[in-house]
């Protein structure tokens, strides 16, 4: 190799390098501000400034969603296995919306309660055809394997 | 000289690179055609429906290989980029600046066809969540290496300076990649994987890899279509360009 290419390359090289290490301790700096959002564990144990507004995030308890009759009024608990919180939303929700469904709600802390202004829901990355999930459900009740013991092996992977 | 170096050095020459390229082109549009085509069929015809999302899943035989081939083909213009900063090799600065334009397509079919579905599924277009500002970012990248070469007179020394603003954004790659994995997101993590089992079913999954594969032809069929006529226009001046000129002309 020529003086003059071997010369553009340490240079470039060392650019490059100098670049990368920045942008790391760029990400390493924001992993701890960087919070997209918050779980009730850390809401509950006053990890929030009072009266910010916030992203909630965690899994809709099962039997907690309550629909008003004659609004689009609905409540629901978000929890996150070590703690829960209550949320009131006033408006429409996302076709993945349902229990046992990971969600994130946009809002403030109200008193004990938390006031959703948006529920977005979040999605997971796996993809199940409907007649294997079908097929799955069956071979569950059969053997009397609840819905959460499944899932809990499967996220244990 | 090792058969492998002398056939780079070959390559390497604008006269061949044309030639060879030109001889590639009918293939390789066809295998993208032939490939997108039964990708398409496989993924809207033949892959079962979810059982959360039911048809509304089909995107992701969009989305999913553009997403991979923005990164693919960023990491292919840097290295390029990397290559005509170093050694100058004038088919290196060519190749990096025309994958620019097809990656900035591929990046906003990604982002386009994410947002379509994240209204209905998640219940917004929009969130600024690690994933979807850094793709976002990918973007403007794009962008940034298209404005930066068309704004200097010079083309050489253009591709130059758009690829050292290549090479540079190349930092961007890993925090796309691994955004869902460091931050929490609304985006959900990686479903096919490299290593270990993918979390799709297999019926699912054989369409995906198909138009992975199809839209990487897409790519080399309007690199190479893109990389000629700018070979040609750089090298005008030159005798096997006017060659090739004139044998156009009298065919015509």
């Amino acid at each position: 190799m020529n003086p003059t290419r071997k010369r553009r390359l340490i240079v470039i090289s060392l650019i490059l390098g100098a670049v990368g290490i920045a942008a790391a301790l760029t990400v390493l700096a924001l992993q701890q501000n960087m919070t997209y959002l918050y779980t009730p564990v850390e809401v509950l144990g006053g990890k929030v400034p009072a009266e910010a507004r916030f992203r909630l995030g965690g899994m809709v308890k099962g039997g907690s969603i309550q629909r008003s009759s004659d609004s689009l009024k609905v409540s629901f608990t978000v929890t996150d296995g070590d703690a829960e919180l209550p949320v009131e939303y006033n408006g429409i929700l996302p076709d993945l919306f349902r229990e046992k469904q990971s969600v994130i709600a946009t809002g403030t802390l109200q008193g004990k309660h938390f006031v959703a202004t948006e529920v977005l829901a979040k999605h997971d990355e796996n993809y199940v055809p409907r007649d294997v999930k079908e097929a799955m459900a069956k071979a569950h009740e059969k053997h009397s394997v609840p819905e959460a013991a499944g899932k809990a092996k499967s996220e244990a992977k | 000289m090792n058969p492998l170096v002398l056939w780079f050095h070959k390559l390497g020459s604008p006269p061949y690179f044309y030639r060879l390229a030109g001889r590639l082109l009918p293939w390789l549009w066809g295998l993208a055609a032939i490939g997108i085509a039964a990708g398409l069929y496989g993924g809207l015809v033949l892959a079962p429906p979810d059982y959360q999302q039911s048809d509304a899943f089909r995107i992701i035989y969009i989305h999913v290989p553009s997403a991979w081939m923005s990164l693919f083909i960023y990491f292919f213009m840097a290295v390029n980029g990397f290559i005509a900063l170093v050694w100058r090799i004038k088919l290196s600065e060519i190749l990096a600046m025309a994958a620019a334009p097809v990656g900035a397509a591929f990046t906003f079919i990604c982002l386009a066809t994410g947002s379509l579905w994240g209204k209905p599924m998640w219940g917004t277009w929009w969130t600024w969540d690690a994933r979807l500002t850094s793709e976002l970012v990918l973007l403007f990248l794009y962008l940034g290496v298209i404005g930066l070469y068309h704004a200097i007179e010079d083309r050489r020394q253009a591709a130059r300076a758009a690829a050292f603003l290549a090479l540079i954004g190349i930092v961007n790659l890993p925090i796309v990649h691994f955004s869902v994995k460091w931050w929490n997101t609304l985006h959900q993590g990686s479903t096919v994987k490299l290593f270990g089992p993918s979390l799709i079913d297999s019926r699912m999954l054989w369409p995906l890899l198909i138009m992975a594969v199809a839209t990487k032809f897409a790519f080399a069929a309007s690199l190479l279509s893109r990389a000629r006529v700018d070979l040609l226009e750089l090298e005008s001046g030159k005798d096997w360009a006017r060659q090739i000129a004139l044998a156009e002309e009298t065919s015509a």
